[in-house]
């Protein structure tokens, strides 16, 4: 007999949970909602697999039978489910429920969320519990509440407290005048976080183009100082990195699926090799009868991107190609309320700057790098040095070209890989190495996220196309400012 | 008025223009020196006070003065490096002198004027490397070269009259170029282009001619031409002659500046420079 | 180095027989437009297809012939030609645009539902003030920007970079929508320019007729231009720009007047070129047209006057048979073009004829 009460104790919750669910499906939807509604005031722990299942679309595991829910119920539901969650252990489980609650907690439920408060221990749970009872209390009768709930509410950065506060200052809303006052300066502060999560998201992506900015104008600053010849076909060397990305994805997922998590990593080096071998093969056959003609490379280095466009459409099609990011690539980091960082872009500024660092490092700490220095400097003094000219222009050109394939693979995990890729980021990159001055490297560094900041702060004010020309103007008044600083190395050249 | 300012290093080498007529400045006829239009009543065509350039922190000129008279010939000598380059862009505009003040007969503000502007008061500068318009014959270099109103409209509808014509002929035989006047001037050996670029400075008739090495790579008979010719310029012209060749200076200078690490070290005869101390140990002691 | 050619190579070659090619080919391109009125099924009837086409590559010549005056004579190369001939066609396009709408507002803006016109379209029905148009609008862009950038000193390939970026700017900004230039689609559907229908032949032919004038009056400007002291100037700013100016000149007023001059006479190639080719839109802006002008120059010869009106012809020519015949190696054929004429033909083919004519 003791046993079997035992049993039956202990049945009891599942008892109830399987009562409760048979009730929930098949109550009419008006009743569905009240139920709901009791439930999300009176958590109780034990019913949490039953919403948890709820949730999913069935009353239990194994349960063949659809649960059919209309938005209201599952806005519902998610309400419910959530003031249940705050019962859980983990703090974590708190917060994201805490925050739900912040979107979708009900009068109803101020009581037990009261409770709560008054013995959160986790201090980020109870903060977003507070904003949750100050949503709540914005429609409390006394004043003095809501004029509580006003203040606590400026106190957040969130996009919700805004939305919130602009509705109860809509025009009759509000009726006393000491909680308008109150509203209208919590608004104000508010705003002032928000616009500046919005501004360091703007900054953000400044950055990020800035980065592509960079590994673009990296290679060109360097064959640009070098041999004194602007390489119109730079861009098809980014868009050949991006397109030796695509060929990896598609060999990796169909030789070796169990690598495809990594296949940028392995692209990396593809597309290295890829454009540095086509820019070494250009500078041999056509770049290198044409030094000391600038104008003439500019002419020819543009054929040649037109030859390789053209070839990338034949081969692989006019249309953009398909180039996925990897689960390590996807999502973000949020860092306030209204700033997701995404986790490609952040690898991607770090890439650069490790790519700034290593060619800083070949540059200045290599051989090479002191013959391509020489070379830059005075060709004719370092071939009387012994340096082989020919050798050295061909070997930075490929390490140009390369890192403009390094580029490609970087632009392939944010943007569409089509055969105009390089198209859209020549013309920005070639401001970069005007703005920056040849052959520096930490010009190239400052000019590139100037840029990109630049354009990203300045599009969302008077939009992209405008803000491109005003880039352009200003960069036309600051040469004026700076003509030789900017072009030249510092001395007396007299031609 | 500005009183004849008088640098305050080494004033016994310090030959005051107006005064000092004892020299051989007589061969040269200073006192016809007349210049149209610059006024240069003081009878200093150039006059450079505490000039100072830096590059990035290194000193190129450093406080240096240095006064050319009307019709002087004055020849800049100094080790590599002293500054004879630059003291020449900042004359010609090209380089701007961080601070002092460098003026042009007694009125123009060479610190304030542009390269064109100077060169249209008249200062003419011949470069170190020749350079003349390589796609132009040697006729129409010069033409180009010549005294004439040089703005847009003026070159839309310039023709040449017959006494400029002649002008040009004339400056030809002078520099002894006078066959080779229609080929393109890119086609001269290197004297000949250096020739033709004095010449070009000839036709611009300016009142300061600055030269830098005009003798480097010519022939001994090209550089024995080249000195008579400076003599007879002289008078008419005032010039500033950088060169390295002691004997080409030896034989043209009768008063000779030395530079040294942006200042002047030393001024006077050519025999009183070489007699100086400081200027052995620079040239020798090093 | 490069001479003025069209002087050496008249003086060379025999004065004679350029002449009478000249004459010979003007007097083809003038029977054109009379033979285009002929019946058709007449043997000598030409189309109006083939009318037009030759008209457009006229224009693209007055193009090249502008685009030599500032690379082959004064040494800067712009790669931003093409905006100021689609300047000059937009100006020219958006009276034709009002004489198709007569009373109202153009098409694509009554698509927009906008209900007035835009301030700087003010005063474009009427003809004259078009005209006045196509030649202020390139040309004052033209001196703004050249007067920044010639202050500056910006030369070479920075200016090249410079004038293709303001190319590809002003692209931007007529592929918008609400800037009022017709986005994407730009000007089209014209019906009737002065009153006379657009499609006439008698229109065509007097619009091919005035082409063939401006270009024989471009060719005398520069000839004009390439014989005075002014062209000297330029040839020698183009060589040593710290000589001339230690001469005494002053290379500013001297590039500007001469790239005013070249935007100018692009602005109205390109107002001849709407109304005969019945469209005008950004993509004339893009940097890639810009660029293959400098090749029709680069082709032909620069520094010399004929050069860039033979390599706009050979390359439209070649183009136009290409694309027909082998739409997708054309592109093959220009980048081909571009780095042969660089390697081999730094001259172009008036050089290698001028070569020809000596040996």
């Amino acid at each position: 007999m003791l046993r079997l009460l035992l049993t039956l104790l202990l049945l009891l919750p599942l008892a109830t949970q399987a009562s409760e669910g048979e009730y929930f499906i098949t109550a009419k939807p008006a009743e569905q909602v009240s139920l709901l509604e009791g439930w999300a005031a009176q958590p109780d722990a034990a019913r949490l697999p039953l919403l948890d299942n709820l949730h999913q679309g069935r009353i239990a595991e194994g349960d063949t039978r659809k649960l059919r829910l209309n938005n209201r119920l599952r806005g519902l539901l998610e309400n419910t489910l959530a003031s249940h969650q705050l019962l859980s252990d983990v703090a974590k489980v708190r917060l994201a429920a805490a925050q739900q609650l912040q979107k979708s907690a009900q009068p109803a439920q101020v009581a037990f969320l009261d409770r709560r408060y008054a013995i959160e221990a986790d201090a980020a749970v109870r903060a977003a519990l507070g904003l949750v009872l100050a949503n709540l209390q914005l429609a409390a009768p006394e004043p003095s509440v809501r004029l509580a709930a006003v203040r606590l509410l400026g106190e957040t950065g969130d996009p919700m407290a805004r939305t919130r506060l602009e509705a109860l200052l809509e025009p009759g809303v509000e009726t006393d005048t000491n909680v308008r006052t109150a509203a209208e300066t919590s608004l104000a502060q508010v705003k002032r976080k928000l616009l500046f999560g919005e501004l360091l998201g703007q900054a953000f992506s400044g950055l990020s183009l800035g980065s592509i900015l960079l590994l673009a104008a990296l290679g060109l600053a360097i064959t640009f100082g070098l041999l004194g010849v602007i390489n119109m076909a730079h861009g098809e060397m980014l868009m050949l990195g991006a397109y030796a990305t695509y060929v990896v994805q598609v060999l990796i997922a169909r030789y070796a699926p169990g690598a495809i998590e990594f296949y940028p990593l392995i692209a990396l080096p593809v597309a290295f090799a890829v454009s540095a071998g086509v820019g070494m093969l250009l500078e041999r056959t056509v770049i290198r009868h044409l030094y000391g003609r600038p104008l003439e490379t500019l002419l020819a280095t543009w054929g040649i991107s037109l030859i390789l466009i053209q070839a990338i459409r034949l081969l692989f099609g006019a249309q953009n190609v398909e180039v996925a990011n990897p689960a390590w690539l996807s999502g973000g980091l949020q860092v306030l309320p209204n700033l997701v960082l995404p986790y490609s872009r952040l690898v991607i500024i770090g890439f650069a700057l490790f790519v700034v660092l290593l060619t800083w490092l070949l540059l200045n700490r290599t051989r090479l790098g002191l013959n391509v220095r020489a070379v830059t400097q005075n060709r004719n003094m370092a071939a009387c040095c012994g340096v082989p000219t020919g050798r050295v222009d061909m070997l930075a050109f490929g390490l140009g070209s390369g890192i403009a394939g390094l580029g490609g693979v970087a632009l392939s995990q944010i943007g569409n890989v089509g055969p105009d890729l390089g198209q859209s980021y020549i013309i920005d990159s070639f401001l970069v190495v005007v703005l920056g001055g040849v052959g520096q490297l930490a010009g190239s560094l400052w000019a590139a996220f100037g840029l990109g900041i630049a354009n990203k702060l300045l599009e969302p004010q008077i939009g992209a196309v405008l803000g491109k020309i005003l880039i352009l103007a200003l960069i036309i008044l600051f040469i004026q400012k700076r003509p030789q600083g900017l072009f030249a190395l510092k001395g007396r050249v007299i031609d | 008025m500005r009183a004849i300012p008088l640098p305050p290093a080494h004033p016994e080498f310090m030959l005051e223009p107006v005064l000092d007529a004892g020299s051989g400045r007589d061969a040269i006829g200073l006192g016809q020196a007349r210049s149209q239009g610059l006024d240069a009543r003081h009878g200093t065509v150039l006059t450079l006070e505490d000039i100072s350039v830096s590059f990035d922190g290194f000193k190129a000129l450093n406080a240096l003065n240095l006064y050319i008279g009307v019709g002087e010939l004055r020849c800049i000598i100094g080790p590599n490096g002293a500054g004879k380059t630059t003291l020449m862009d900042v004359i010609t505009g090209k380089t701007r002198p961080t601070t002092g003040k460098a003026w042009f007969g007694d009125t123009l503000d060479l610190t304030r004027m542009s390269e064109v502007q100077i060169a249209q008061a008249g200062i003419g500068r011949k470069f170190q490397k020749p350079t003349v318009f390589e796609a132009l014959s040697v006729f129409e270099n010069l033409e180009l070269a010549q005294k004439a109103d040089k703005s847009v409209l003026a070159s839309l509808i310039a023709r040449l009259s017959g006494e400029q014509r002649d002008r040009i002929d004339e400056v030809l035989q002078t520099i002894r170029l006078s066959a080779s006047a229609q080929r393109p001037a890119g086609l001269l050996s290197h004297g000949q282009k250096q020739f033709l670029e004095i010449g070009m400075l000839l036709m611009q008739d300016p009142q300061l001619l600055l030269l830098d090495e005009p003798v480097a790579g010519m022939t001994d008979a090209e550089t024995e031409f080249t000195a008579e010719l400076f003599k007879g310029l002289a008078g008419k012209h005032s010039l500033m002659v950088v060169e390295h060749d002691m004997g080409f200076v030896g034989s043209i200078a009768d008063h000779v500046t030395v530079l040294h690490q942006g200042s002047v070290l030393a001024e006077g005869s050519l025999e009183q420079v070489q007699a100086d101390d400081r200027v052995i140990e620079v040239y020798l002691g090093r | 180095m490069n001479q003025p050619l069209l002087v050496t190579a008249s003086q060379k070659a025999g004065p004679r027989w350029t002449l009478a090619t000249g004459a010979v080919v003007l007097l083809v391109l003038l029977a054109l437009p009379l033979l285009s009125l002929l019946p058709e099924g007449h043997s000598l009837h030409v189309s109006a297809y083939t009318l037009t086409l030759v008209g457009k590559i006229l224009c693209y010549a007055i193009v090249a012939l502008a685009l030599d005056l500032v690379w082959g004579y004064a040494g800067l190369l712009s790669l931003g030609h093409g905006l100021f001939f689609a300047l000059g066609g937009y100006a020219m396009g958006m009276y034709l645009m009002r004489e198709a709408a007569g009373d109202g507002l153009p098409a694509f803006m009554t698509f927009l539902s906008w209900t007035e016109l835009p301030w700087y379209w003010a005063g474009t029905q009427h003809f004259a003030w078009a005209l006045c148009l196509v030649v202020l609008a390139p040309g004052l862009l033209a001196l703004v920007f050249g007067f920044f950038a010639f202050r500056s000193r910006i030369k070479g390939v920075y200016f090249s970079i410079m004038t293709q970026a303001l190319t590809f700017a002003g692209m931007l900004l007529f592929f918008r929508n609400e800037t009022g230039f017709g986005g994407n689609n730009g000007f089209t559907n014209f019906r009737s320019i002065l009153g006379y229908e657009i499609t006439a032949q008698s229109t065509r032919a007097v619009l091919f007729l005035l082409t063939v004038s401006l270009l024989v009056a471009s060719l005398y400007l520069g000839w004009r231009l390439a014989r005075s002291k002014f062209g000297r100037v330029l040839t020698a700013l183009r060589d040593a720009e710290n000589r001339l100016m230690f001469c005494g000149y002053d290379p500013r007023g001297f590039k500007l007047f001469v790239w005013v001059l070249s935007a100018v006479l692009c602005g109205l190639a390109g107002a001849l070129y709407v109304p005969q080719v019945g469209i005008i839109n950004p993509s004339e802006m893009s940097p890639t047209n810009s660029i293959e002008a400098a090749v029709w120059v680069a082709l032909g010869g620069r520094g010399t006057l004929i050069g860039p009106l033979l390599g706009a012809g050979l390359v439209n020519g070649m183009k136009s048979w290409f694309t027909v015949a082998f739409p997708e190696y054309w592109l093959f054929c220009l980048g081909a073009l571009f780095i042969l004429v660089t390697l081999y033909l730094p001259k172009g083919v008036v050089g290698l004829l001028k070569k020809r004519g000596e040996q």
